[in-house]
Protein backbone atom coordinates (compact mmCIF):
# COMPACT_ATOMS: atom_id res chain seq x y z
CA UNK A 1 0.00 0.00 0.00
CA UNK A 2 1.41 3.39 -0.80
CA UNK A 3 1.45 6.05 1.46
CA UNK A 4 -0.51 9.69 1.02
CA UNK A 5 2.13 11.14 -0.81
CA UNK A 6 3.16 8.34 -3.46
CA UNK A 7 2.89 8.72 -6.86
CA UNK A 8 2.47 4.89 -8.57
CA UNK A 9 3.15 4.36 -11.95
CA UNK A 10 1.59 0.71 -13.27
CA UNK A 11 2.07 -1.13 -16.38
CA UNK A 12 -0.82 -3.08 -17.16
CA UNK A 13 -0.59 -5.74 -19.73
CA UNK A 14 0.10 -9.62 -20.90
CA UNK A 15 3.86 -10.59 -22.38
CA UNK A 16 4.01 -12.76 -24.93
CA UNK A 17 1.15 -11.52 -27.21
CA UNK A 18 2.65 -8.73 -29.15
CA UNK A 19 1.58 -4.88 -28.29
CA UNK A 20 -0.29 -6.06 -25.28
CA UNK A 21 2.29 -5.68 -23.57
CA UNK A 22 3.41 -2.11 -24.06
CA UNK A 23 2.15 -0.76 -20.48
CA UNK A 24 4.60 -3.67 -18.93
CA UNK A 25 7.92 -2.53 -21.51
CA UNK A 26 7.15 1.03 -20.33
CA UNK A 27 7.41 0.93 -16.74
CA UNK A 28 10.46 -1.61 -16.78
CA UNK A 29 12.22 0.58 -18.93
CA UNK A 30 11.54 3.38 -16.53
CA UNK A 31 12.98 1.04 -13.53
CA UNK A 32 15.73 2.87 -11.59
CA UNK A 33 15.17 6.13 -13.17
CA UNK A 34 12.67 7.62 -11.23
CA UNK A 35 12.53 9.69 -7.93
CA UNK A 36 12.46 7.37 -4.74
CA UNK A 37 8.95 8.16 -3.94
CA UNK A 38 7.55 6.63 -7.13
CA UNK A 39 6.47 3.11 -7.19
CA UNK A 40 6.62 1.30 -10.03
CA UNK A 41 3.95 -1.70 -10.69
CA UNK A 42 3.60 -4.24 -13.13
CA UNK A 43 0.40 -5.67 -13.65
CA UNK A 44 -2.13 -8.46 -15.66
CA UNK A 45 -4.67 -6.50 -14.92
CA UNK A 46 -5.62 -8.38 -11.57
CA UNK A 47 -7.91 -6.03 -10.17
CA UNK A 48 -7.54 -6.88 -6.51
CA UNK A 49 -3.78 -6.44 -7.40
CA UNK A 50 -4.61 -2.69 -9.05
CA UNK A 51 -6.34 -1.05 -6.42
CA UNK A 52 -4.00 -2.80 -3.79
CA UNK A 53 -1.36 -0.31 -5.57
CA UNK A 54 -2.90 2.28 -5.92
CA UNK A 55 -4.69 2.71 -2.60
CA UNK A 56 -3.40 5.92 -0.78
CA UNK A 57 -1.45 7.47 -3.88
CA UNK A 58 -1.55 11.40 -4.61
CA UNK A 59 -1.46 9.87 -8.31
CA UNK A 60 -1.66 6.82 -10.42
CA UNK A 61 -0.54 6.80 -13.83
CA UNK A 62 -1.98 3.70 -15.73
CA UNK A 63 0.13 2.55 -18.65
CA UNK A 64 -1.64 -0.19 -21.40
CA UNK A 65 -2.32 -1.23 -24.91
CA UNK A 66 -5.70 -0.28 -25.93
CA UNK A 67 -7.18 -1.42 -29.67
CA UNK A 68 -9.96 1.01 -30.37
CA UNK A 69 -9.33 1.27 -34.62
CA UNK A 70 -6.95 4.40 -34.84
CA UNK A 71 -3.47 4.04 -36.11
CA UNK A 72 -1.22 2.13 -33.80
CA UNK A 73 1.35 4.00 -31.73
CA UNK A 74 -1.33 6.41 -31.06
CA UNK A 75 -1.25 7.26 -27.21
CA UNK A 76 -5.11 8.15 -25.97
CA UNK A 77 -5.24 9.59 -22.11
CA UNK A 78 -7.85 10.22 -19.89
CA UNK A 79 -7.43 11.45 -16.29
CA UNK A 80 -9.87 11.98 -13.45
CA UNK A 81 -11.49 9.07 -11.69
CA UNK A 82 -15.18 10.52 -11.41
CA UNK A 83 -17.87 10.93 -14.10
CA UNK A 84 -17.42 7.01 -15.21
CA UNK A 85 -14.78 7.85 -17.80
CA UNK A 86 -15.23 4.85 -20.41
CA UNK A 87 -12.52 2.55 -19.47
CA UNK A 88 -13.51 0.02 -22.87
CA UNK A 89 -11.15 -0.33 -25.34
CA UNK A 90 -8.07 -1.00 -22.79
CA UNK A 91 -6.98 -4.18 -23.74
CA UNK A 92 -7.10 -5.49 -19.95
CA UNK A 93 -10.76 -2.97 -19.82
CA UNK A 94 -12.33 -5.54 -18.05
CA UNK A 95 -9.19 -5.60 -14.81
CA UNK A 96 -9.02 -1.69 -14.89
CA UNK A 97 -12.72 -1.14 -15.44
CA UNK A 98 -13.00 -3.69 -12.35
CA UNK A 99 -10.47 -1.72 -10.58
CA UNK A 100 -11.51 1.04 -10.54
CA UNK A 101 -15.44 -0.04 -9.46
CA UNK A 102 -13.43 -2.12 -6.49
CA UNK A 103 -11.84 0.91 -5.30
CA UNK A 104 -14.76 2.99 -5.44
CA UNK A 105 -16.59 0.87 -3.83
CA UNK A 106 -14.08 0.30 -1.08
CA UNK A 107 -13.11 3.71 -0.72
CA UNK A 108 -9.92 3.22 -2.19
CA UNK A 109 -9.27 5.40 -4.99
CA UNK A 110 -5.94 7.43 -5.46
CA UNK A 111 -6.72 11.28 -5.31
CA UNK A 112 -5.72 11.55 -9.04
CA UNK A 113 -6.02 8.73 -11.65
CA UNK A 114 -4.50 9.13 -14.98
CA UNK A 115 -5.08 6.02 -17.86
CA UNK A 116 -2.25 6.57 -20.65
CA UNK A 117 -3.63 3.75 -23.81
CA UNK A 118 -0.98 3.17 -25.99
CA UNK A 119 -2.77 1.40 -29.53
CA UNK A 120 -1.34 -1.85 -30.10
CA UNK A 121 -1.31 -3.43 -33.97
CA UNK A 122 -0.31 -6.72 -33.25
CA UNK A 123 -1.50 -8.78 -30.38
CA UNK A 124 -1.08 -12.48 -31.97
CA UNK A 125 0.88 -14.86 -28.99
CA UNK A 126 4.19 -14.88 -29.52
CA UNK A 127 4.35 -11.69 -31.73
CA UNK A 128 7.31 -8.72 -30.89
CA UNK A 129 6.34 -5.31 -30.25
CA UNK A 130 5.48 -3.47 -33.65
CA UNK A 131 7.92 -0.54 -34.39
CA UNK A 132 5.02 2.20 -34.10
CA UNK A 133 4.30 0.85 -30.87
CA UNK A 134 7.63 1.09 -29.75
CA UNK A 135 8.14 4.40 -31.13
CA UNK A 136 5.15 5.33 -28.16
CA UNK A 137 6.99 3.48 -25.71
CA UNK A 138 10.04 5.55 -26.54
CA UNK A 139 8.30 8.73 -26.11
CA UNK A 140 6.19 7.52 -22.97
CA UNK A 141 9.21 6.65 -21.19
CA UNK A 142 11.27 9.84 -22.25
CA UNK A 143 7.94 11.77 -20.79
CA UNK A 144 7.29 10.22 -18.07
CA UNK A 145 10.92 10.02 -16.47
CA UNK A 146 11.21 13.51 -17.56
CA UNK A 147 7.95 14.26 -15.41
CA UNK A 148 8.72 11.88 -12.47
CA UNK A 149 12.59 12.23 -12.44
CA UNK A 150 11.99 15.41 -9.20
CA UNK A 151 9.67 14.36 -6.44
CA UNK A 152 6.59 16.24 -7.46
CA UNK A 153 5.00 16.18 -10.96
CA UNK B 1 -42.49 -30.70 -29.16
CA UNK B 2 -40.48 -28.62 -27.16
CA UNK B 3 -37.25 -27.16 -28.07
CA UNK B 4 -35.28 -24.76 -25.94
CA UNK B 5 -31.20 -23.30 -26.84
CA UNK B 6 -29.13 -21.83 -24.33
CA UNK B 7 -26.43 -20.30 -25.17
CA UNK B 8 -23.98 -18.50 -22.74
CA UNK B 9 -21.88 -15.99 -24.34
CA UNK B 10 -19.10 -14.24 -22.63
CA UNK B 11 -19.18 -16.11 -18.91
CA UNK B 12 -18.49 -13.74 -16.44
CA UNK B 13 -15.79 -14.36 -13.50
CA UNK B 14 -13.90 -16.90 -15.50
CA UNK B 15 -10.18 -16.73 -16.57
CA UNK B 16 -10.78 -15.63 -20.24
CA UNK B 17 -13.53 -16.16 -22.38
CA UNK B 18 -15.64 -18.99 -23.88
CA UNK B 19 -18.99 -19.75 -24.53
CA UNK B 20 -21.54 -22.39 -23.29
CA UNK B 21 -24.33 -23.98 -26.30
CA UNK B 22 -27.21 -26.43 -24.73
CA UNK B 23 -30.13 -27.68 -27.12
CA UNK B 24 -33.02 -29.40 -25.85
CA UNK B 25 -36.11 -30.85 -26.85
CA UNK B 26 -38.59 -32.64 -25.01
CA UNK B 27 -36.86 -32.34 -21.79
CA UNK B 28 -33.95 -34.08 -22.69
CA UNK B 29 -30.59 -32.71 -23.87
CA UNK B 30 -29.56 -33.32 -27.30
CA UNK B 31 -26.16 -30.95 -27.22
CA UNK B 32 -24.00 -29.54 -24.59
CA UNK B 33 -20.89 -28.08 -25.49
CA UNK B 34 -18.26 -25.89 -23.46
CA UNK B 35 -16.59 -23.49 -26.19
CA UNK B 36 -13.30 -22.60 -25.68
CA UNK B 37 -11.64 -20.07 -28.24
CA UNK B 38 -8.04 -18.73 -28.57
CA UNK B 39 -5.74 -21.25 -29.75
CA UNK B 40 -3.26 -22.36 -26.73
CA UNK B 41 -1.08 -24.77 -28.70
CA UNK B 42 0.56 -21.82 -30.62
CA UNK B 43 3.20 -22.08 -27.36
CA UNK B 44 4.13 -25.41 -27.90
CA UNK B 45 5.08 -24.61 -31.29
CA UNK B 46 6.76 -21.47 -30.36
CA UNK B 47 8.94 -23.29 -27.74
CA UNK B 48 10.53 -25.74 -30.61
CA UNK B 49 13.82 -24.44 -31.75
CA UNK B 50 14.43 -22.82 -28.29
CA UNK B 51 16.88 -23.47 -25.95
CA UNK B 52 16.13 -26.08 -23.14
CA UNK B 53 16.68 -22.86 -20.33
CA UNK B 54 13.84 -20.94 -22.03
CA UNK B 55 10.78 -22.85 -21.21
CA UNK B 56 10.09 -21.74 -17.93
CA UNK B 57 10.53 -18.07 -19.05
CA UNK B 58 8.34 -18.62 -22.05
CA UNK B 59 5.72 -20.72 -20.54
CA UNK B 60 4.71 -18.23 -17.53
CA UNK B 61 3.22 -16.14 -20.00
CA UNK B 62 0.87 -18.65 -20.61
CA UNK B 63 -1.36 -17.56 -18.00
CA UNK B 64 -1.53 -14.28 -15.77
CA UNK B 65 -2.76 -15.92 -12.42
CA UNK B 66 -0.58 -19.14 -12.66
CA UNK B 67 2.54 -18.38 -13.90
CA UNK B 68 4.39 -20.17 -11.01
CA UNK B 69 2.55 -23.46 -12.39
CA UNK B 70 4.18 -23.41 -15.97
CA UNK B 71 7.48 -22.62 -14.24
CA UNK B 72 7.33 -25.32 -12.15
CA UNK B 73 6.04 -28.13 -14.46
CA UNK B 74 8.37 -26.78 -17.04
CA UNK B 75 11.59 -26.53 -14.63
CA UNK B 76 11.06 -30.37 -13.61
CA UNK B 77 10.47 -31.79 -17.32
CA UNK B 78 13.73 -30.50 -18.25
CA UNK B 79 15.43 -31.34 -15.10
CA UNK B 80 14.56 -35.04 -15.61
CA UNK B 81 15.21 -34.54 -19.39
CA UNK B 82 18.75 -33.79 -17.87
CA UNK B 83 18.66 -36.26 -15.16
CA UNK B 84 18.68 -33.80 -12.72
CA UNK B 85 16.51 -33.70 -9.13
CA UNK B 86 16.19 -30.07 -7.38
CA UNK B 87 16.25 -31.13 -3.40
CA UNK B 88 16.88 -29.60 -0.16
CA UNK B 89 16.31 -25.68 0.51
CA UNK B 90 16.02 -25.11 -3.18
CA UNK B 91 12.89 -27.70 -3.35
CA UNK B 92 11.45 -25.74 -0.51
CA UNK B 93 12.33 -22.53 -1.81
CA UNK B 94 10.07 -23.81 -5.00
CA UNK B 95 7.08 -25.04 -3.01
CA UNK B 96 6.94 -21.60 -0.69
CA UNK B 97 6.80 -19.86 -4.46
CA UNK B 98 4.23 -22.07 -5.19
CA UNK B 99 2.08 -21.52 -2.38
CA UNK B 100 2.20 -17.71 -2.81
CA UNK B 101 0.92 -19.09 -5.72
CA UNK B 102 -2.13 -20.70 -4.60
CA UNK B 103 -3.06 -18.08 -2.21
CA UNK B 104 -3.00 -15.55 -4.64
CA UNK B 105 -5.12 -17.86 -6.79
CA UNK B 106 -7.39 -19.49 -4.70
CA UNK B 107 -8.30 -15.86 -2.73
CA UNK B 108 -9.26 -14.49 -6.14
CA UNK B 109 -11.57 -16.98 -6.72
CA UNK B 110 -13.14 -17.43 -3.27
CA UNK B 111 -13.60 -13.91 -2.78
CA UNK B 112 -14.16 -11.95 -5.70
CA UNK B 113 -15.34 -14.97 -8.28
CA UNK B 114 -17.31 -17.29 -6.42
CA UNK B 115 -18.61 -16.12 -2.92
CA UNK B 116 -20.90 -13.69 -5.05
CA UNK B 117 -22.85 -16.34 -6.29
CA UNK B 118 -23.40 -17.58 -2.76
CA UNK B 119 -24.97 -14.34 -1.54
CA UNK B 120 -26.85 -13.62 -4.71
CA UNK B 121 -24.30 -10.74 -6.16
CA UNK B 122 -24.12 -10.26 -9.86
CA UNK B 123 -20.84 -9.54 -9.28
CA UNK B 124 -17.34 -9.28 -6.48
CA UNK B 125 -17.84 -5.59 -7.13
CA UNK B 126 -21.39 -5.82 -6.29
CA UNK B 127 -20.68 -7.75 -3.27
CA UNK B 128 -18.23 -5.80 -1.96
CA UNK B 129 -20.80 -2.50 -2.12
CA UNK B 130 -22.18 -3.94 0.52
CA UNK B 131 -19.33 -6.27 2.35
CA UNK B 132 -16.74 -4.23 2.43
CA UNK B 133 -14.91 -5.89 5.40
CA UNK B 134 -14.96 -8.62 4.15
CA UNK B 135 -13.62 -8.13 0.98
CA UNK B 136 -10.71 -5.76 2.33
CA UNK B 137 -9.60 -9.02 4.51
CA UNK B 138 -9.80 -10.99 1.01
CA UNK B 139 -7.49 -8.16 -0.37
CA UNK B 140 -5.26 -8.90 2.40
CA UNK B 141 -5.21 -12.30 2.39
CA UNK B 142 -4.64 -12.84 -1.53
CA UNK B 143 -2.08 -9.79 -0.74
CA UNK B 144 -0.22 -12.26 1.70
CA UNK B 145 0.68 -14.39 -1.45
CA UNK B 146 1.33 -11.81 -3.78
CA UNK B 147 4.16 -10.86 -1.64
CA UNK B 148 5.19 -14.13 -0.81
CA UNK B 149 5.55 -14.74 -4.77
CA UNK B 150 7.44 -11.43 -4.97
CA UNK B 151 9.78 -11.57 -2.45
CA UNK B 152 10.95 -15.31 -4.33
CA UNK B 153 9.89 -14.92 -7.94
CA UNK B 154 11.40 -11.30 -8.12
CA UNK B 155 8.15 -9.96 -8.74
CA UNK B 156 4.46 -10.50 -8.54
CA UNK B 157 3.20 -11.15 -12.04
CA UNK B 158 5.40 -13.57 -14.11
CA UNK B 159 8.08 -14.22 -12.00
CA UNK B 160 11.74 -13.78 -13.14
CA UNK B 161 13.64 -15.21 -10.25
CA UNK B 162 13.01 -18.72 -11.70
CA UNK B 163 15.67 -21.33 -13.93
CA UNK B 164 16.12 -24.54 -14.73
CA UNK B 165 17.62 -26.32 -12.07
CA UNK B 166 16.90 -23.62 -9.32
CA UNK B 167 17.28 -19.82 -8.98
CA UNK B 168 18.97 -16.84 -10.54
CA UNK B 169 19.54 -15.61 -6.64
CA UNK B 170 18.09 -16.81 -3.32
CA UNK B 171 16.56 -14.66 -0.79
CA UNK B 172 17.90 -14.51 2.46
CA UNK B 173 16.34 -15.10 5.76
CA UNK B 174 15.69 -11.55 6.10
CA UNK B 175 14.13 -10.80 3.33
CA UNK B 176 11.56 -13.50 3.90
CA UNK B 177 10.55 -11.85 6.93
CA UNK B 178 8.49 -9.45 5.80
CA UNK B 179 6.10 -12.20 3.81
CA UNK B 180 6.29 -14.10 7.06
CA UNK B 181 4.86 -11.68 9.55
CA UNK B 182 1.75 -11.06 6.46
CA UNK B 183 1.38 -14.48 6.38
CA UNK B 184 1.01 -15.48 9.84
CA UNK B 185 -1.68 -12.79 9.66
CA UNK B 186 -2.58 -14.32 6.49
CA UNK B 187 -3.38 -17.85 8.02
CA UNK B 188 -5.30 -16.05 10.80
CA UNK B 189 -7.67 -14.45 7.84
CA UNK B 190 -7.78 -18.41 6.27
CA UNK B 191 -9.16 -20.07 8.99
CA UNK B 192 -11.95 -17.09 9.11
CA UNK B 193 -12.57 -17.56 5.76
CA UNK B 194 -13.25 -21.10 6.00
CA UNK B 195 -15.68 -20.72 8.60
CA UNK B 196 -17.49 -17.97 6.36
CA UNK B 197 -17.49 -19.73 3.15
CA UNK B 198 -18.93 -23.42 4.91
CA UNK B 199 -22.10 -21.29 6.34
CA UNK B 200 -22.94 -21.13 2.73
CA UNK B 201 -26.42 -22.47 1.27
CA UNK B 202 -24.88 -25.44 -0.96
CA UNK B 203 -27.22 -27.35 -3.27
CA UNK B 204 -27.58 -30.88 -2.54
CA UNK B 205 -25.69 -32.06 -5.77
CA UNK B 206 -23.47 -34.52 -5.45
CA UNK B 207 -21.57 -36.20 -9.04
CA UNK B 208 -19.72 -39.22 -9.34
CA UNK B 209 -16.50 -37.62 -10.33
CA UNK B 210 -13.34 -39.59 -11.21
CA UNK B 211 -10.49 -38.01 -9.28
CA UNK B 212 -7.00 -37.76 -10.84
CA UNK B 213 -3.87 -35.96 -8.75
CA UNK B 214 -0.85 -36.06 -7.96
CA UNK B 215 0.34 -38.02 -4.29
CA UNK B 216 3.53 -37.13 -2.83
CA UNK B 217 4.75 -39.80 -0.04
CA UNK B 218 5.91 -36.82 2.32
CA UNK B 219 3.72 -34.46 1.66
CA UNK B 220 0.00 -33.04 0.24
CA UNK B 221 1.10 -32.79 -3.14
CA UNK B 222 1.41 -29.78 -4.82
CA UNK B 223 5.36 -29.71 -6.76
CA UNK B 224 5.70 -33.10 -7.46
CA UNK B 225 4.59 -37.14 -6.87
CA UNK B 226 3.13 -39.26 -9.29
CA UNK B 227 -0.25 -39.74 -10.24
CA UNK B 228 -3.45 -41.43 -8.83
CA UNK B 229 -6.67 -41.98 -9.26
CA UNK B 230 -9.69 -42.39 -7.25
CA UNK B 231 -10.16 -46.10 -8.84
CA UNK B 232 -6.93 -47.05 -7.26
CA UNK B 233 -4.80 -46.31 -10.82
CA UNK B 234 -1.35 -45.17 -10.35
CA UNK B 235 1.39 -44.12 -12.34
CA UNK B 236 4.21 -42.12 -12.90
CA UNK B 237 4.67 -38.92 -14.39
CA UNK B 238 6.21 -39.80 -17.38
CA UNK B 239 4.40 -42.81 -18.33
CA UNK B 240 1.42 -39.61 -18.46
CA UNK B 241 1.47 -39.80 -22.50
CA UNK B 242 -0.02 -43.47 -22.22
CA UNK B 243 -2.84 -42.88 -19.68
CA UNK B 244 -4.00 -39.30 -21.04
CA UNK B 245 -4.51 -38.53 -24.45
CA UNK B 246 -6.01 -35.68 -25.92
CA UNK B 247 -8.23 -35.47 -28.64
CA UNK B 248 -9.29 -32.49 -30.61
CA UNK B 249 -13.10 -31.90 -30.32
CA UNK B 250 -14.83 -29.48 -33.32
CA UNK B 251 -16.30 -26.68 -30.84
CA UNK B 252 -13.75 -25.77 -28.99
CA UNK B 253 -10.07 -25.15 -29.79
CA UNK B 254 -8.99 -26.59 -26.20
CA UNK B 255 -7.82 -30.55 -26.60
CA UNK B 256 -10.58 -32.80 -24.60
CA UNK B 257 -8.19 -35.25 -22.64
CA UNK B 258 -9.24 -38.98 -21.90
CA UNK B 259 -8.06 -40.89 -19.11
CA UNK B 260 -7.36 -44.45 -19.97
CA UNK B 261 -9.55 -44.40 -22.76
CA UNK B 262 -12.40 -42.30 -20.96
CA UNK B 263 -12.94 -38.71 -20.92
CA UNK B 264 -15.04 -36.87 -18.03
CA UNK B 265 -12.41 -37.29 -15.24
CA UNK B 266 -11.92 -34.30 -12.76
CA UNK B 267 -8.42 -32.92 -11.49
CA UNK B 268 -8.26 -29.71 -9.26
CA UNK B 269 -9.20 -28.63 -5.46
CA UNK B 270 -11.51 -31.78 -5.10
CA UNK B 271 -9.75 -34.39 -6.57
CA UNK B 272 -6.73 -33.06 -4.80
CA UNK B 273 -8.34 -32.98 -1.72
CA UNK B 274 -10.31 -36.35 -1.88
CA UNK B 275 -6.97 -37.79 -2.91
CA UNK B 276 -4.77 -36.87 -0.33
CA UNK B 277 -6.73 -35.08 2.63
CA UNK B 278 -4.60 -36.57 5.38
CA UNK B 279 -1.93 -35.47 3.78
CA UNK B 280 -2.67 -31.47 4.76
CA UNK B 281 -1.39 -29.23 7.77
CA UNK B 282 -3.01 -30.66 11.03
CA UNK B 283 -4.25 -26.89 11.18
CA UNK B 284 -5.98 -27.34 7.61
CA UNK B 285 -7.43 -30.86 8.49
CA UNK B 286 -9.22 -29.41 11.50
CA UNK B 287 -10.70 -26.32 9.53
CA UNK B 288 -11.40 -28.73 7.03
CA UNK B 289 -13.72 -31.11 9.83
CA UNK B 290 -14.90 -27.99 11.52
CA UNK B 291 -16.61 -26.64 8.30
CA UNK B 292 -18.22 -30.28 7.65
CA UNK B 293 -15.94 -31.41 4.89
CA UNK B 294 -15.57 -35.25 5.42
CA UNK B 295 -12.05 -36.97 3.85
CA UNK B 296 -13.71 -36.95 0.42
CA UNK B 297 -15.74 -34.20 -1.66
CA UNK B 298 -18.29 -35.03 -4.56
CA UNK B 299 -20.65 -31.85 -4.41
CA UNK B 300 -19.17 -29.21 -6.97
CA UNK B 301 -20.76 -26.43 -4.57
CA UNK B 302 -18.50 -27.59 -2.11
CA UNK B 303 -15.26 -26.49 -3.80
CA UNK B 304 -14.97 -22.91 -2.44
CA UNK B 305 -14.63 -24.52 0.95
CA UNK B 306 -12.11 -26.41 -0.36
CA UNK B 307 -10.23 -24.13 -1.83
CA UNK B 308 -10.61 -22.58 1.56
CA UNK B 309 -9.42 -25.27 3.58
CA UNK B 310 -6.04 -25.56 0.69
CA UNK B 311 -5.41 -21.56 1.49
CA UNK B 312 -5.10 -22.74 5.33
CA UNK B 313 -2.72 -25.70 4.27
CA UNK B 314 -0.69 -23.08 2.19
CA UNK B 315 -0.27 -20.33 5.19
CA UNK B 316 0.34 -23.02 7.61
CA UNK B 317 2.97 -24.99 5.22
CA UNK B 318 4.56 -21.85 3.95
CA UNK B 319 5.49 -20.40 7.58
CA UNK B 320 6.64 -24.10 8.85
CA UNK B 321 9.05 -23.96 5.33
CA UNK B 322 10.31 -20.24 6.16
CA UNK B 323 10.69 -21.44 9.94
CA UNK B 324 13.15 -24.21 9.27
CA UNK B 325 14.92 -22.55 6.00
CA UNK B 326 18.22 -23.65 5.22
CA UNK B 327 20.21 -21.86 3.28
CA UNK B 328 20.88 -23.74 -0.43
CA UNK B 329 24.99 -24.07 -0.82
CA UNK B 330 24.17 -22.03 -4.75
CA UNK B 331 21.03 -20.94 -5.91
CA UNK B 332 21.06 -23.61 -8.58
CA UNK B 333 22.03 -27.19 -9.64
CA UNK B 334 23.96 -26.75 -13.09
CA UNK B 335 21.71 -28.69 -15.34
CA UNK B 336 23.74 -29.97 -18.63
CA UNK B 337 21.90 -30.97 -21.73
CA UNK B 338 21.32 -34.30 -23.05
CA UNK B 339 19.54 -35.66 -25.94
CA UNK B 340 16.34 -37.20 -24.05
CA UNK B 341 12.94 -36.57 -23.55
CA UNK B 342 11.76 -35.24 -19.92
CA UNK B 343 8.19 -35.04 -17.95
CA UNK B 344 7.19 -32.80 -14.99
CA UNK B 345 3.97 -32.56 -13.48
CA UNK B 346 2.54 -30.31 -10.76
CA UNK B 347 -0.33 -29.24 -9.60
CA UNK B 348 -1.64 -25.76 -10.52
CA UNK B 349 -4.55 -24.31 -8.49
CA UNK B 350 -6.60 -25.37 -10.98
CA UNK B 351 -5.05 -29.02 -11.11
CA UNK B 352 -2.74 -30.96 -12.40
CA UNK B 353 -0.42 -29.48 -15.09
CA UNK B 354 1.84 -31.52 -17.47
CA UNK B 355 4.90 -30.66 -19.35
CA UNK B 356 6.62 -33.17 -21.68
CA UNK B 357 9.94 -31.78 -23.74
CA UNK B 358 12.38 -34.03 -26.13
CA UNK B 359 15.53 -31.96 -25.71
CA UNK B 360 18.48 -32.92 -28.45
CA UNK B 361 22.25 -32.86 -27.02
CA UNK B 362 22.73 -29.30 -27.76
CA UNK B 363 19.54 -28.34 -25.46
CA UNK B 364 17.55 -27.34 -28.29
CA UNK B 365 13.80 -28.34 -28.25
CA UNK B 366 12.33 -30.26 -30.18
CA UNK B 367 9.16 -30.84 -29.66
CA UNK B 368 6.97 -29.51 -26.65
CA UNK B 369 3.57 -30.71 -24.89
CA UNK B 370 1.59 -28.97 -22.61
CA UNK B 371 -1.80 -30.21 -20.59
CA UNK B 372 -3.44 -27.68 -18.49
CA UNK B 373 -6.17 -28.68 -15.74
CA UNK B 374 -8.75 -26.85 -17.38
CA UNK B 375 -9.01 -28.70 -20.85
CA UNK B 376 -8.36 -31.84 -18.60
CA UNK B 377 -11.69 -30.93 -16.67
CA UNK B 378 -13.63 -29.37 -19.96
CA UNK B 379 -15.42 -32.84 -20.58
CA UNK B 380 -16.50 -33.17 -16.75
CA UNK B 381 -17.84 -29.56 -16.75
CA UNK B 382 -19.69 -30.47 -19.79
CA UNK B 383 -21.01 -33.89 -17.78
CA UNK B 384 -21.74 -31.66 -14.35
CA UNK B 385 -23.60 -29.03 -16.49
CA UNK B 386 -25.88 -31.85 -18.13
CA UNK B 387 -26.65 -33.57 -14.66
CA UNK B 388 -27.49 -30.15 -13.30
CA UNK B 389 -29.79 -28.79 -15.58
CA UNK B 390 -31.36 -32.13 -17.68
CA UNK B 391 -33.92 -31.84 -14.61
CA UNK B 392 -34.66 -28.75 -14.33
CA UNK B 393 -35.00 -27.66 -18.02
CA UNK B 394 -38.36 -26.22 -17.08
CA UNK B 395 -36.79 -23.25 -14.66
CA UNK B 396 -37.22 -20.11 -16.58
CA UNK B 397 -34.02 -19.62 -18.78
CA UNK B 398 -32.30 -16.84 -17.01
CA UNK B 399 -32.68 -18.83 -13.94
CA UNK B 400 -31.26 -21.70 -15.84
CA UNK B 401 -28.80 -19.50 -17.41
CA UNK B 402 -27.22 -18.61 -14.08
CA UNK B 403 -27.48 -22.18 -12.87
CA UNK B 404 -24.85 -23.35 -15.69
CA UNK B 405 -22.67 -20.41 -15.17
CA UNK B 406 -22.47 -21.67 -11.41
CA UNK B 407 -21.48 -25.26 -12.27
CA UNK B 408 -18.77 -24.07 -14.41
CA UNK B 409 -17.52 -21.56 -11.93
CA UNK B 410 -17.64 -24.22 -9.36
CA UNK B 411 -14.56 -25.36 -10.91
CA UNK B 412 -12.22 -22.37 -11.60
CA UNK B 413 -11.59 -23.03 -15.03
CA UNK B 414 -8.76 -20.94 -16.19
CA UNK B 415 -9.43 -20.51 -20.29
CA UNK B 416 -6.38 -17.84 -20.89
CA UNK B 417 -4.29 -21.37 -19.78
CA UNK B 418 -6.31 -24.43 -21.64
CA UNK B 419 -7.58 -21.30 -24.38
CA UNK B 420 -10.09 -18.40 -23.86
CA UNK B 421 -13.97 -17.63 -22.30
CA UNK B 422 -17.25 -17.50 -21.99
CA UNK B 423 -20.39 -15.14 -23.60
CA UNK B 424 -24.39 -15.17 -22.20
CA UNK B 425 -27.38 -15.43 -24.78
CA UNK B 426 -30.47 -16.79 -23.55
CA UNK B 427 -32.76 -18.22 -26.41
CA UNK B 428 -35.83 -20.54 -26.61
CA UNK B 429 -38.44 -21.61 -28.99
Amino acid sequence: MSTRDDIVVIGLGGDGRGDDAAGLEVVRRLRGRLSSSVVIVESAGDPAQLVEAWTGARLAVVIDAVSSGAAPGTVHRRTGVEGGPSWHGSSHSFGLADAVDLGRVLGRMPAQLVVIGVEGGDFTIGAPITPPVLSAIDALVRELEERFRQDSP
Amino acid sequence: MTHKTITVGGLSRVEGEGALLVRARDGRIEDLELRIYEPPRFFEALLRGRSYTEPPDITARICGICPVAYQMSACQAIEAACGVEVTGPLRDLRLLLYYGEWIESHTLHVYLLHAPDFLGYDSGIAMAADHRDLIQQGLALKKAGNDLVAAIGGRPIHPVNVRVGGFYRVPSRRELAPAAERLRRAREIALRTVSWVAGFDFPDVEHGYRFLALRHPGEYAILSGALITSDGGSFGVREWPEHVIEEQVPHSTALHARLDGSPGYLVGPMARYSLNSAQLSPLAREAAAAAGLGPACRNPFLSIVVRAVEIVHACDEALRIIDDLAEPDAPYVPVEPRAATGHGASEAPRGTLYHRYRIDADGLIGEADIVPPTSQNQARIEADLRHLIEPRLDLPEEELATLCERAIRNHDPCISCSAHFLHLHVDSR
